[in-house]
């Protein structure tokens, strides 16, 4: 194995493996309070949601697009979940299985309205997206009337602050997310065509493959991700508002592409990609307790992003060099 | 049952303005290597895209196997056993080799991908074709020629019968063709039927039993490769009706104005000589991939050349970038107008102004409007541009009108030497006589005017010398008087012989 070989494994998963222990030790040295049982699970329990959905986006970008949307679908979806859960008229049981299927639902729309637009009118996705986001903001503006919904049924807030052995159980929801992606994206022909396409969309069409059908069934992933981590959102915080979000797709596509998804498509993976998320939780979590205030955290997670995405076109370059 | 696996009759085909294939006829046995043979743009790519389903022909029949097929879509065409190894490797870079073997075909058991199945499969097809490498190794990491011999494995895999390669030696070493030559052989014996495009002539010996002739989108005859002698062939590839009349214009030959001596760039621009006079038009001809554009880009300083001196008018100038070029006044009329050579969205005016600013401009930048509209009404009243106003929008003019502009906006800084790379490609015959009469003016004003076409009958129609290329290298030199479709096509086909220690085995 030469240097350059080494070199292009270590700026990937296995990199950024390493680079996520590093940075444990460092704060577990130097912050208090880090290396505590109590800390690990607020840490998984915040990035959670990122999680979930970085995932949906991984799908996306794999195929060399981009969902700008998740944020306000995210909230869109809270609403929709939000408004059947306070619904007083039904058992409990019913109302918590049907918000499910309502954000899941309002997630999937979406997403089939970004994927069926884009691959339609050969449209970018990132423009759609943008419109997407403005749409969903107004329209869950508009259905909640502006107001934030609590007051959700006892039984569901109880089981969102369950934690058995110190993992919160709306990580473990995620974890779930992120098996049935890798299982997707690595088992299943389905998962064959996303790389492919993303790879060379021409070699899969004179393969005889339709790309618009999987295409734009990415996106519906994506949006159904969404829709589960709005269900994991409600759990957490036990509120659903029009206003939360903001800011959400950005997390999870930094999450993806420091995970080592690339950005022009064709190569990621969901695991790469809950180490990305993983990174950015315990950067957030350990610069707060060596005493870094919330906007220099800022500055830095935003730089992070940017570091990731340069690191990106460097691995595009190094795999160049490889070849 | 016919002998024949594949057969196409009167197949017809037009693009917008190109009647790509004309009433064309092609057969092919099963067991045989046929070779598809024509000159650039011949319509041996467009016959096999059709075959292969990329696109649908007009008119005509196509039997395949004895069936007779209607619109093929290359899933159809897969399914009746034609597979096409396309020039441009059509490949999953970031796959691995078996996952590129059954790309679009994947095994797979309840849902789920059959990945060691799909590998040991690989595996087989890979030795029965003696191809040395592991199923696992990521495409991107293997060379052009074994990527190639994977695309022939998936065709095989695939349960091609019919294989299409389009160019497929190009790129290789000697070695690497002896192997692909080697697998070739193979599949002719096991009843493959191969159809083989190439320009190589001196291959063909070492592989091919018959050949197919086309021109200008005709087919023009097809015989058995024992039958033909390299003259014949030749003869029947060139021989095009030359429609257009053009108007050359003798200016008799002025001062040595321009002089490039060993240019080297890389693979494609390989010691590199010749001269321009005053009042003389130079072509250059040469197959598609000959290094025609790459030597324009590398004189105009867009690529950088390992070595060589360029001389203008008797002194040596230094050219490492385009700016370079523009400022010792040699300019390119670059072969994609709509791209590189203008702002189409922005006026008449702006596009003269723009490589002119640094003239226009007083010292704190602000652009003279007097100086400006004087520049623009020369530049429209020297090359009679036809337009409504200098506010016309660029994109608006007419092909022909286009490339005045694109040259009049350098002419208007005096430069000495105008390159022009394929001006005609893509427009009307009233357009291309346009830029005949562009060419010839300047060559009367005494600028020396380099002509990079791949139309040879517009070159040896138009130019004064005509310098032929192969290989990045110049293969030969004529004057008007000497040129002749025959000896240009000859010539442009001297490849460096790659296949001569092949033993001629196998025929």
């Amino acid at each position: 194995m030469n240097k350059k070989r080494l070199s292009y494994i270590l700026m990937g998963e296995a990199g950024m493996g390493i680079i996520l222990l590093l940075l444990c030790i460092v704060f577990a040295v130097f912050g208090r309070n880090f290396a505590t049982p109590g800390n690990m699970t607020n840490i998984l329990t915040q990035i959670s949601i990122n999680t979930a959905i970085a995932v949906g986006m991984t799908f996306v970008i794999l195929l060399g697009g981009i969902d700008l949307s998740v944020g306000s679908v995210l909230s869109l979806c809270t609403v929709l979940a939000g408004l059947v859960i306070t619904n007083d008229g039904m058992p409990v049981w019913l109302r918590i299985v049907l918000a499910v299927f309502a954000g899941l639902g309002g997630g999937m729309a979406c997403g089939l309205f970004n994927g069926l637009v884009s691959e339609t009118w050969k449209i970018p996705a990132f423009v759609v997206t943008l419109g997407m986001l403005n749409m969903a903001r107004g329209a869950v503006l508009l259905i909640s009337d502006s107001r934030t919904i609590f007051n959700f049924p006892r039984a569901f807030n109880t089981l969102g602050s369950q934690a058995p052995w110190g993992v919160p159980l709306i990580f473990i929801f995620s974890l779930v997310i992120v098996f049935f992606g890798y299982v997707v994206l690595r088992f299943t022909i389905y998962g064959r065509m996303i790389y492919a396409i993303g790879n060379n969309e021409e070699a899969v069409r004179l393969s005889g493959h339709n790309t618009k059908f999987h295409k734009v069934a990415a996106y519906v992933i994506c949006g159904a991700a969404v829709g589960i981590a709005a269900i994991l959102y409600m759990l957490r915080l036990n509120i659903a508002s029009p206003i939360l979000g903001n800011g959400f797709e950005l997390n999870a596509i930094a999450a993806a592409v420091i995970g080592g998804t690339s950005m022009s498509g064709g190569k990621g993976s969901p695991i790469g990609t809950l180490i990305g998320a993983a990174i950015m939780g315990v950067l957030n979590n350990g610069l707060l307790l060596i005493g870094m205030g919330d906007f220099a955290r800022q500055i830095v997670t935003g730089f992070i992003i940017v570091l990731a995405v340069v690191l990106d076109t460097y691995r595009a370059k190094l795999s160049r060099m490889l070849d | 049952m016919s002998e024949y696996v594949v057969e196409m009759e009167h197949v017809d085909k037009r693009f917008p303005g190109v009647h790509a294939l004309d009433d064309v006829s092609f057969q092919l046995r099963p067991g045989e290597v046929m070779a598809l043979l024509g000159e650039n743009g011949a319509g041996k790519s467009t016959l096999m895209k059709v075959l292969g389903g990329v696109y649908q022909r007009d008119a005509g029949t196509v039997r395949v196997f004895d069936r007779e097929v209607g619109d093929l879509t290359p899933k159809l065409a897969q399914e009746l056993g034609i597979a096409m190894i396309h020039q441009e490797l059509n490949m999953c870079t970031q796959l691995s080799v078996a996952e590129n073997i059954f790309l679009g075909r994947e095994l797979a058991r309840n849902g789920l991908l059959s990945n060691r199945e799909m590998h040991r499969r690989s595996r087989e097809v890979l030795d029965r074709l003696k191809i040395d490498i592991d199923p696992d190794t990521v495409v991107g990491d293997i060379s052009v020629s074994k990527q190639q011999m994977v695309e022939i494995a998936k065709a095989l895999q695939a349960n091609a019968k019919i294989l299409i390669m389009d160019e497929p030696t190009s790129a290789l070493t000697a070695k690497e063709i002896e192997d692909l030559f080697a697998i070739i052989r193979l599949l002719r014996s096991e009843g493959h039927g191969i159809v083989y495009i190439s320009h190589r002539l001196e291959e063909l010996q070492h592989i091919v039993d018959r050949v197919t002739i086309m021109r200008d989108g005709k087919f023009i005859c097809a015989m058995d490769y024992a039958d033909a002698t390299m003259d014949m062939i030749i003869e029947n590839m060139v021989g095009r009706e030359i429609k257009e009349k053009f108007p050359h214009v003798e200016c008799g030959r002025g001062r040595k104005l321009f002089e490039v001596r060993h240019l080297n760039a890389g693979r494609m621009v390989r010691d590199i000589n010749f001269e321009l006079y005053e009042g003389e038009i130079v072509g250059i001809a040469g197959l598609m991939g000959a290094g025609r554009t790459e030597i324009t880009r590398a004189i105009f300083g867009v690529d950088p050349s390992a070595s060589g001196e360029i001389t203008l008018e008797g002194k040596p100038v230094r050219i490492v970038k385009a700016e370079d070029a523009i400022r010792s006044g040699i300019v390119l009329a670059p072969e994609d107008r709509k791209r590189d050579g203008l702002c189409t969205k922005l006026s008449v005016r702006e596009n003269i102004a723009l490589p002119n600013l640094d003239l226009l401009c007083n010292a704190a930048g602000v652009v003279n409007r007097r100086r400006e509209s004087e520049m623009v009404r020369k530049t429209i009243a020297g090359f009679s541009v036809k337009l409504t106003g200098p506010e016309m929008i660029a994109g608006n003019l007419s092909g022909g009108n286009q490339q005045k502009v694109v040259v009049g906006k350098w002419l208007a800084r005096d430069s000495k030497v105008v390159i022009f790379d394929e001006p005609t490609r893509g427009i009307d015959v009233a357009a291309k006589v346009e830029i005949y009469h562009l060419m010839n003016r300047l060559k009367r004003n005494g600028i020396g005017v380099l002509f990079v076409s791949s139309e040879m009958p517009e070159v040896l129609g138009m130019a004064d010398r005509i310098i032929v290329v192969c290989d990045g290298r110049i293969t030969g030199v004529f004057p008007r008087s000497e040129a002749t479709q025959t000896k240009v096509l000859e010539y442009a086909m001297k490849f460096e012989n790659k296949s001569d220690r092949l033993e001629v085995a196998g025929r």
